[in-house]
């Protein structure tokens, strides 16, 4: 009833391979970036922004980059968080030694850096697969934060290893308040994400998905395998390295390279799983859950008007995330996006189910 | 579904502004954050216990400060990054100035936004060492000492236990150290050091989270080093001190930086810690009059938050003497910008660059051995404070030094030289401070 495709037409290509095929569609998203874009910054004040929408965002373009790789190409990776670190690391040093390059390039080039960085350490995975392979990328992991202390000129010699961000500046406008931040990072990331839209849809995309869907098979039809999985490793290293830069310089402002640890690699991996493998959305849906749903839980029993101690309160939190964690994924194991898609199918024969 | 998350997520903010509204009106609001959970909640635990009691005792005694009432409000960060920057800012929209993050991690994302904020970050002895220079570091206190003060004031005890820095010369000292942020922090100092004493150094880093250290242990036996030096965090602390006992290091030589001697390290750490020292920056022993007090006012009228279970242990100080700088700022602003009013950021700040411990006033307020004399200023935000060195007997810690003050006149060009370095880095102006 509420969406009903009948007496919808697709008369053209174009129109048939639209992403949003249907008006209603269209008509939701458009309210939604409006939404994000003017009504957001009308109403949230300085805590939504950078306590909760703005990790929000740079963990959702992290899982985004990693959902390309596993959810999509189906390679298992544990190495998200030190890549991430690459991408701060990177950016922070490009734009350190040079002050006056643009902020866009900055990022540009740090995912750029990751993206190879993340390229090889995807080389293993021509030989091995599935856990094998999530164990030979944790060396990723281990290698990387570690290389970040040792090598003290990634850090200036910093006695610390601490690494501070900038002044952000995009031609003049000196982005510094929560809210400029905000739109900054929402800029960015739903750049990338209408990007990794139409990655998917498209000729590498699918050689991903056949890649995942059986290997052997996508050999015979002819994809090539090196070509389809390092061309995963570096889109999603990419992706995951603009993360870690904004995850620093809009987010954090300074952090240590042991801030990006083996529980960001689990965070952004729980993430997809949760929000559903192979799915744009759900990367954004997983990143909610996962970051902002333990928040929300710590206010409920103030909120019920609960005098509880503060570690009966987290330890609640910890509870009832678990058990949504495990009612969610036994409901639906694909995911929260396959969730709303179920929604979606089912208001579209509302009221009148056969 | 995410147009109603929006939704709620408005909601929730406006009822924020909302109760910080009415809350500023007759109390002032007292940011604690803590991590009662996680896995650092044994050192966490007993110092969230000791702020809260602390402030216990200043309404029960006193009525808050001059008629203001003090309202703790607690929130969990669970020593997680990103949930400390949720606490801060959620604690922010309920009026709080002064924030004591009680993490490396959190500190230095605060460290950034605390200008724009104007929120005051109490750093107790930890986050960043330059944070000291109160003129390129507005916002920021890291009174009474440094992890660099604490090095110095280590440097100091091994040389009196020898009888003299010259006997310094030709020793050999061993840094074991957590390799990151908060363990690689004193390294020049003790490089500097050992150039001018004529010691040898050896760095021992210990990679997180530091559970296996066997081979190190093994090591540092090789290099017989006459002292250790230990700066670990949460379970590594327990066991460097059971596998120093394994081959057979002297605990009596090992001296832990206060985040490497609380009572949850040596507890685990069993029979292995007997003997062992460490540096504090506040009195620790079980008969302080402060403890007396606590006893007196909140403890035996049943109002100890989780039930005493660290009463007196050294966390438990620790955060005691925390939420006592709070306060003391709190009263001092109030003395400037009017009695029995609630204090904002800018005027909390003030406070805390006026704090001013005299002996008198330590006598006076029954503080004697917990605290030493200290002053803060506009351009010192450290109170150049000193050093403790305490043992473990078995069951509680017991003082077996006077205060040590670290060299702060060595320190400082440190602090100075960093702290410009970060101004450079960020363009930041340094702010003019009257001479003090």
């Amino acid at each position: 009833m509420f969406y009903r495709e009948s007496g919808q037409f697709k008369t053209s290509y174009r129109a048939d391979q639209a992403i949003f095929t249907i008006p209603q569609d269209r008509i939701f998203f458009a309210l939604f970036m409006l939404m994000a874009y003017v009504g957001v910054p009308l109403i949230a004040s300085d805590y939504l922004y950078t306590a909760l929408i703005i990790p929000f965002l740079c963990l959702s373009l992290a899982a985004l980059g990693l959902n390309i790789l596993t959810g999509y190409c189906g390679q298992l990776s544990l190495g998200t968080g030190a890549f991430m670190g690459v991408g701060a690391v990177s950016a922070w040093n490009l734009a350190y030694r040079i002050p006056d390059l643009n902020i866009l390039v900055v990022f540009i080039l740090a995912g750029l850096i990751t993206a190879a960085v993340g390229m090889f350490f995807g080389l293993p995975s021509m030989r091995i697969k599935g856990f094998y392979l999530a164990v030979a990328t944790l060396a990723a992991q281990f290698f990387l934060p570690w290389l970040f202390v040792k090598w003290g000129w990634l850090t200036n010699h910093n006695s610390s290893g601490v690494i501070t961000a900038p002044q952000l500046e995009l031609f003049g406008w000196v982005i510094n308040t929560p809210m400029e931040k905000y739109l900054f990072a929402l800029s960015i990331v739903a750049l990338l994400a209408l990007a990794a839209k139409n990655l998917v849809r498209s000729n590498p995309g699918r050689q991903w998905m056949a890649i995942r869907d059986m290997d052997i098979a996508a050999e015979i039809i002819g994809i090539r395998p090196m070509v389809a999985k390092l061309s995963a490793f570096a889109v999603s290293s990419f992706y995951v390295g603009v993360a870690g830069a904004l995850y620093l310089f809009v987010y954090l402002g300074s952090t240590e390279p042991d801030g990006f640890n083996i529980n960001l690699s689990f965070q952004t991996l729980f993430m997809i799983i949760i929000g559903g493998l192979g799915s744009i959305l759900g990367s954004f849906l997983g990143a909610f859950f996962i970051l902002l749903l333990p928040i929300f839980l710590t206010r409920v029993p103030p909120m019920l008007g609960f005098e509880f101690s503060t570690a009966l309160v987290s330890h609640l939190e910890f509870m009832v995330f678990g058990a949504l964690i495990v009612f969610f994924l036994i409901v639906e194991p694909h995911g929260l996006a396959r969730l709303w898609q179920i929604a979606k199918e089912k208001l579209r024969i509302w009221p009148f189910p056969y | 579904m995410n147009a109603r998350q929006w939704v709620a997520s408005v909601v929730m903010g406006a009822s924020l502004a909302g109760a910080a509204f009415a809350a500023s009106a007759q109390e002032q609001m007292i940011p604690s954050m803590v991590y009662r959970t996680g896995p650092y909640a044994p050192s966490g635990i007993p110092v969230a216990d000791g702020y809260q009691d602390f402030i216990t005792l200043i309404n029960q005694r006193e009525g808050g400060i001059n008629g203001v009432k003090l309202r703790v409000e607690e929130c969990e960060t669970q020593y997680n990054t990103e949930r400390g920057v949720e606490c801060y800012e959620r604690l922010k929209a309920l009026g709080g100035t002064i924030f004591s993050p009680y993490s490396t991690g959190i500190t230095y994302a605060l460290i950034d936004r605390a200008p724009a904020d104007k929120a005051v970050i109490f750093s107790m002895a930890y986050g960043r060492a330059s944070a000291t220079v109160g003129n390129i570091f507005p916002w920021v206190f890291t009174a009474p000492i440094t992890y660099w003060g604490g090095a110095s004031a280590g440097i100091q005890y091994f040389a009196s236990q020898l009888g003299g820095k010259d006997k310094l010369k030709g020793k050999k000292i061993a840094y074991v150290y957590i390799d990151i942020a908060y363990g690689k922090e004193p390294i020049p100092v003790f490089q500097n050091y050992a150039q001018e004493l004529g010691f040898q150094l050896e760095l021992v880093p210990v990679p997180a989270p530091g559970l296996e250290q066997k081979s190190i242990w093994l090591q540092i036996r090789q290099m017989r080093p006459d002292f250790v030096y230990l700066q670990g965090w949460g379970a590594m602390n327990a066991v460097s001190l059971k596998e120093a006992a394994a081959v057979g290091f002297p605990r009596e030589k090992m001296l832990g930086v206060w985040y490497s001697s609380q009572d949850s390290d040596t507890q685990a750490a069993g029979a292995a810690a007997k003997g062992y020292k460490g540096l504090t920056f506040h009195g620790a022993s079980r008969d302080l009059p402060i403890l007396k007090q606590l006893k007196e006012v909140v403890l035996d009228k049943g109002l100890a938050s989780n039930g005493a279970k660290h009463f007196g242990e050294i966390g438990y100080l620790r955060g005691a003497l925390n939420a006592l700088f709070v306060v003391e700022a709190l009263r001092t602003a109030q003395e400037k910008f009017g009695k029995g009013k609630v204090m904002d950021g800018e005027q909390s700040r003030w406070g805390f660059e006026n704090i001013n411990f005299t002996e008198e006033k330590i006598n006076k307020m029954g503080l004697q051995g917990f605290i030493a004399p200290m002053k803060l200023s506009c351009d010192n935000h450290l109170g150049d404070g000193k050093a403790l060195v305490v043992q473990w007997q078995g069951d509680q810690w017991k003082p077996v030094s006077d205060w040590i003050e670290p060299e702060h006149p060595k320190l400082w060009p440190l602090y100075l030289r960093d702290a410009e370095a970060y101004a450079r880095e960020k363009n930041i102006a340094s702010r003019v401070c009257a001479k003090s």
